[in-house]
């Protein structure tokens, strides 16, 4: 018989351990189901996990978008990673990363075709701020009237989602080109356009952003007092109450912190990689980000390699639809089964499997 | 003597890194009345549970009535006769008497026939229940009362009693005694575990006494004075704390018409409190658990708080104050429950030692936590206090419930607040570490700051308190000098409004 024993401490060897057996799994699995499709399941995984960095044919054009899929994905997943530790859950931020983009994408509309320094700059405080914005309403709803923030964010991204399709074809429209549902394209903006830095390397202001939302959230999670109340909150309500902590102040601070962050990311890829307002703009990133925080063990360097590995699968994704015509919900799978491994490997963090001799009764 | 109900022969039982009990042999006799001894740690929990099935033992026996006697689970033992009514009760709030009563059976009868059991047997033995109210409304005596009615239907011959009268007023504890002494009378034996000496002495004919896992000796509790069995108990020499007399000094803390409206349905709403603590003054509130003590804490501590005039500190007001801001005038408290109020369980002493001490001990420089300064800090806590625990790195939750008293109260008193606010500060501290921190609650009155002590533990009180009050159904008494109070008077302060007589209670 088994029997299931909670742990005294929780193990911090399966805490580190997980993440990676939790994509080993998610290999193991994808490439049966890659078989069940009647494909080379070792090929399909190579061509997803390795070719885009270490094939001669490929690498040269996977390599920067390797940077420019995870940037958002990384910078997400800090500010939702700051919420879950305080037990705060923003499942909106796809939303927030879409008015982001809506807002920052509105200023260098409304400059066009002024150039200026400061239009950038402009369109970075106007992306954060409409993230903001967007978490604002879950959160004062849950400090209101007690609603339920999981549900409210989430809901929210369907009504982003509407926003976007009303602007690309009705407000941002390019004006230009008759019939097109589309706004006008920032790259070709320049005063707008997230340019890439440092040639052939993929590296835009949002790759700058992620990297410094990486260092201050860790900084703040580990040496300030902000942190600690977030800790405190997550692990002992009580307690964090006893410790002077408004839990009020904490879910406005938790979401509008996460709703920035993902704005920026919106409005980083709509004035670089993504170019323009268009319907089919939000790609998942927000929902993708809740597997990076998790897998990261929402651990600002955790985060770093875990959004790395899921930008890597959807480049990967791409790469196996093209080559082997795999389709393309199979990387949503793909990405589903790592979180679902990681949570079920999860559990013997804090419990220990224990085989009994003999059932008693 | 009498003849022998159960037999203990060389019990003796491990857990990693402790022997928790270490070759225990002694005997109950039928109806006899046998205490159970020891300070936290000593091994009376672990024997109790080789005894009602819970736990087995590595080495020894048990005989009872003669017969091999090994229970692998409670209901075998329930078989056998041997019941216990444990000191946490589980009962549900939102049931009533019966129906808490049928879960606890093996085999219930139909509700309507247990109800009328319940009314004879709890009437039969003067503790009168109504079996159809909802356990949310009782109070704690009568809450023990539906876990022993429980016990007594089952019909034992040994009932086991792990400190019964720690929620209970000083006449609760006397209904309770002569139920116990009928029961004897007719033939079940009684284990009594306690360490409150004086009921020992005044309940039971004979007394076991635990030490670190061993029996120290088994004796007549009436013929020891209650300073050799604790001396017994401990080990070693007991000073009580020393209090020399010293005038009344200025208003420290005031609280007027304070009312507060709970808002859990089974919470104490405060009812129109009003005290004023002097500096060098240690008020003692005394209350059965349940009466509005953690609801008063909350008050004080800033954690819920009230219109600003309500309470006061030093002559201004506070009542609007969250906790941090008055930690940073000089107002500190400690919760009774350690873990996950007064400590986070899965952070470490050192993070732990961060929860209250921020502002007063200036851990944070503009937000910034000074982890080294705090590390300092929480070693010095553990150095003072004697937290027995290997650094300041484990977890609150690896620590047992006495260290971890010790830690969270060293924190605040290390505080050096002018005011201190504390919920059971020794619950569960062995008894060694209890004088230490009742010193230092009377060292801090010493020095001129005001201590408020809300405890269940009337010895307590009175060893400690300058004034005293008590809590019931969320009114407190007006505040009364300590000297002199008879433990008569105190228990009509503290249960004047429960209704205790056997006579009442139950509806006809």
């Amino acid at each position: 018989m088994i029997r299931l024993e909670k742990r005294k401490e929780p193990s911090t060897f399966w805490r580190i351990a997980n993440p990676f057996l939790a994509v080993a799994l998610t290999m193991i699995a994808g490439g049966l189901m890659f078989a069940a499709l009647g494909k080379d399941p070792i090929a399909a995984i190579r061509l997803i996990f390795f070719d885009p960095i270490f094939s001669a044919q490929f690498g040269s054009f996977s390599r920067p978008q390797l940077l420019i899929k995870s940037a958002p994905l990384i910078l997400i997943a800090i500010g939702l990673a700051i919420g879950f530790k305080a037990n705060i859950w923003n499942i909106g931020a796809e939303g927030q990363y879409i008015i982001g983009a809506l807002f920052g994408a509105g200023v260098a509309l409304a400059f066009f075709p002024a150039p200026g320094w400061y239009i950038f700059p402009l369109m970075v405080l106007a992306g954060a701020f409409g993230g903001f914005l967007w978490a604002m309403i879950p959160a004062i709803l849950k400090t209101r009237f007690n609603t339920n923030e999981i549900l409210v964010s989430l809901l929210l991204v369907y009504v982003a989602e509407r926003i976007l399709a009303a602007m690309a074809l009705g407000l941002m429209r390019n004006p230009d080109v008759a019939g097109f549902p589309g706004s006008r394209d920032l790259r070709r903006y320049e005063a707008a356009h997230n340019a890439e830095l440092i040639a052939g390397t993929g590296i835009h202001w949002g790759v700058v952003a992620a990297l410094i939302a990486v260092i201050f959230a860790y900084a703040m999670m580990t040496r300030h007092m902000l942190g600690y109340h977030i800790k405190l909150a997550g692990q002992a309500p009580r307690a964090a109450r006893f410790g002077g902590v408004s839990p009020a102040r904490l879910v406005v601070i938790c979401l509008g912190i996460s709703g920035a962050l993902a704005g920026l990311a919106g409005m980083f890829e709509v004035s670089g990689p993504a170019g323009q307002v268009r319907i089919e703009f939000a790609s998942g990133y927000g929902f993708t980000a809740i597997i990076v925080a998790f897998l990261g063990r929402l651990n600002p360097l955790g985060i770093v390699l875990a959004g790395l590995l899921l930008g890597l699968t959807y480049i990967g994704g791409e790469l196996a639809q093209m080559m082997l015509q795999l389709p393309g919900a199979s990387i949503q799978v793909f990405q589903g089964m790592l979180l679902f491994f990681l949570l079920a490997l999860d559990f013997q963090t804090n419990y220990r499997l224990r085989l009994t001799k003999g059932a008693r009764i | 003597m009498r003849q022998p109900l159960l037999r203990l022969d060389g019990l003796t039982k491990a857990y990693p890194g402790v022997l928790a009990n270490d070759d225990i042999s002694f005997e109950i006799g039928i109806g006899q009345m046998h205490a159970l001894l020891g300070e936290n740690g000593a091994g009376k929990s672990t024997l109790v549970k080789m005894i009602y099935g819970l736990v087995k033992p590595d080495r020894g026996t048990m005989t009872l009535r003669g017969a091999d006697y090994a229970p692998a689970q409670p209901s075998e033992a329930r078989r056998n006769g041997v019941a216990m009514v444990f000191q946490h009760f589980s009962l549900f709030d939102a049931l009533d008497v019966a129906e808490n009563v049928a879960l606890g059976m093996e085999n219930p009868p139909p509700l309507r026939d247990l109800a009328r059991r319940i009314r004879e047997v709890s009437t039969a033995y003067g503790l009168p229940l109504d079996p159809n109210r909802l356990v949310g409304d009782l109070s704690a005596g009568e809450r023990q009362r539906v876990e022993i009615v429980r016990c007594l239907l089952q019909e034992p011959k040994l009932l086991i009693m792990d400190e019964p009268t720690s929620v209970l007023t000083p006449q609760e504890v006397e209904v309770l005694f002569r139920t116990l002494r009928q029961l004897s009378a007719e033939g079940t034996a009684i284990l009594y575990i306690s360490h409150k000496l004086d009921e020992i002495r005044a309940l039971c004919d004979e007394a076991t006494i635990l030490r670190g896992g061993r029996k120290v000796a088994t004796c007549d509790p009436r013929e020891k004075s209650a300073r050799e069995l604790a001396e017994l108990m401990v080990g070693q020499v007991l000073t009580p704390p020393e209090r020399p007399a010293k005038p009344k000094g200025a208003a420290l803390l005031q609280v007027r018409n304070l009312s507060l409206t709970s808002n859990n349905p089974f919470g104490t709403s405060l009812k129109d409190i009003s005290f004023t603590l002097h500096a060098g003054e240690v008020l003692g509130i005394a209350g059965v658990a349940g009466n509005g003590q953690d609801e008063l804490l909350l008050v004080l501590s800033g954690e819920v708080p009230t219109g600003a005039d309500q309470v006061q500190l030093k002559g201004a007001p506070i009542g609007h104050l969250g906790p941090n801001a008055r930690r940073k005038r000089g107002l500190v408290a400690a919760p009774e429950e350690r873990l996950g109020h007064a400590a986070a369980p899965d952070m470490s002493l050192t993070e732990n030692a961060l929860l209250s001490a921020a502002q007063r001990k200036r851990l944070a420089r503009s937000g910034f936590i000074d982890w080294k300064a705090t590390d300092r800090f929480a070693r010095e806590i553990i150095a003072k206090f004697d937290v027995r625990t290997p650094g300041p790195d484990v977890l609150a939750r690896a620590l047992s419930g006495g260290n971890l008293q010790k830690f969270v109260i060293g924190r605040e008193i290390e505080l050096a607040p002018d005011v201190i606010v504390v919920n059971q500060p020794t619950w569960g501290v062995d008894a060694a570490a209890a004088s230490f921190i009742r010193q230092a609650l009377l060292d801090m009155a010493n020095r001129g700051a005001g201590v408020v002590v809300i405890s269940q533990d009337l010895d307590e009180l009175l060893e400690l308190a300058d004034s005293f009050a008590a809590l019931n159904e969320g009114r407190m008494t007006p505040v009364r000098p300590a000297k002199g109070l008879s433990v008569d008077e105190i228990g009509l302060m503290m249960g004047g409004a429960h209704d205790m007589t056997p006579a009442q209670g139950v509806s006809a």
